[in-house]
């Protein structure tokens, strides 16, 4: 797609903009959002479809697949969640399928989409295309057309990373003070690593960076590695036809990336969980 | 890329899709996979009884198979006995038999025997008698010599 009338930077930060709506912070990035509900409801619908019908007998083989699943994540949940809790299981399914989902559409090559919604925008609301693109080529209106800014890969968006990330952080606010009484979480807070009156502040900043490194290397670290892959695939769309066998192995590599970030960003969820959860 | 409500939007999600999962998801397969779990279990464990239950039973079908064997030959070896005996016997009724009739059969042969013999004397005799009445018929009386004939009749 390296036209000659689109600049190779151009490209690269037309891949990596999303469409907005909104001001400021009130801005919502309608591509990352979007598709992350889309994959999220997916998921559940299917889940829950297969749940509805899981017969106790001889199992189909998809409901096997979910089976398989939903017993890795208990597996994984019950190696190293040691307190009885109800909502763990489903957090860590959630977190893991979701995520999957999300890195799974990295797998879409890069221009496909955002192609097709440019195509579709200047279907639907040709409007709605820039003035300064009147008179280019077809194929450069699909891209100029703001549709096109959608993406369709949510994890490279820092925003979704960092909203899962402080959605786990809640929780651990949540699982902290459920399970050891908002005394016992702020004396935990107050009172370690040094357990001495005079050394309350200084534990206080220590536990307080502790607590707030845990949310934010979670999202910061699923967000570097999608975001570094998706630049990667950006990369090599730009060489030619030289893409062709960069991209596959390129691919291949990253399915190994998608299903371990998932993973890990599961198990560090339940890992923080259940510090927060046990008594030291 | 900056941060902004996008990040609120994806932890609201995230809260509503945990809370699905919790309510809709969780549940009922980690039921499913428990009561099937607890199937095999049970089943597993039937089998190591039926197992357990059909070694025992080889074990008694083997006892009384002996049992049968034993028992069998017993029986063979009994009726075979019996089987001696009961030839024996009835070899010896039939001698005792074959003896009686044959001693019976000489007896009356013995009979037999002797009354032809009689018979024959008697005839013989009368023959006599009669080629000496006629021989004699020409000389003398019959009444006057009977008593010489009688004797004569008498040592033949």
């Amino acid at each position: 797609m390296a036209d000659s009338n689109i600049s190779v930077q151009g490209y690269i930060s037309h891949h990596l903009t999303d469409l907005t709506v909104g001001e400021g912070f009130w801005a919502v990035n309608l591509g990352a959002l979007g598709w992350s509900l889309i994959l999220g409801t997916l998921f559940i619908i299917t889940f829950a479809v297969v749940g509805r019908r899981a017969t106790t007998g001889v199992p189909g083989k998809f409901q096997c697949l979910i089976e398989m699943i939903i017993e890795f994540v208990n597996g994984c949940v019950k190696e190293t969640f040691h307190v009885k809790d109800k909502l763990i299981g489903p957090i860590a399914l959630t977190i893991f399928m979701w995520i999957f989902l999300m890195n799974l559409m990295k797998l879409v090559p890069v221009d496909w989409f955002p192609a097709a919604a440019g195509m579709v925008g200047l279907a639907l609301n040709s409007s709605a295309l820039p003035e300064y693109a009147a008179d280019y080529s077809f194929l450069e209106r699909v891209m100029a057309h703001p549709w096109s800014y959608l993406t369709i890969a949510p994890t490279t968006d820092v925003n979704i990373t960092m909203g899962m990330s402080l959605g786990v952080f809640i929780l651990i606010l949540g699982y902290s003070i459920y399970y050891k009484g908002l005394g016992g979480f702020s004396k935990e807070l107050a009172f370690t690593p040094f357990n001495h009156w005079l050394f309350v502040p200084f534990n206080l900043v220590l536990e307080l960076v502790t607590l707030l490194s845990k949310p934010v290397s979670l999202g910061l670290r699923l967000f570097g590695n999608l975001y570094a892959g998706e630049v990667i695939f950006i990369l090599i769309a730009l060489v030619g036809l030289a893409q062709l066998p960069l991209h596959f192995a390129w691919a291949v590599f990253h399915i190994l990336v998608i299903v371990l970030q998932a993973f890990i960003f599961m198990m560090l969820s339940i890992v923080y969980l259940s510090m927060a959860a046990e008594k030291h | 890329m900056d941060i902004n409500a996008t990040l609120i939007g994806q932890s609201i999600a995230m809260a509503v899709f945990v809370w699905f999962t919790l309510k809709f998801v969780w549940p009922p397969i980690n039921a499913a996979i428990e009561e099937r779990q607890k199937k095999i279990a049970d089943g597993l464990a039937h089998t190591d009884r039926a197992e357990k239950d059909l070694q025992i039973a080889q074990d008694k079908a083997k006892e009384i198979l002996r049992e049968a064997k034993d028992q069998g030959a017993a029986i063979i070896k009994q009726a075979q006995k019996r089987e001696g005996k009961l030839i024996e016997e009835a070899t010896i009724k039939a001698n005792e038999e074959r003896d009686h009739i044959l001693a019976q059969a000489r007896a009356e042969v013995e009979a037999e025997k002797s009354r032809l013999r009689e018979d024959l004397r008697k005839q013989v005799a009368a023959l006599a008698v009669a080629g000496a009445e006629r021989i004699l018929q020409r000389e003398i009386d019959d009444a006057a010599h009977s008593d010489i004939l009688e004797k004569l009749v008498q040592e033949l």
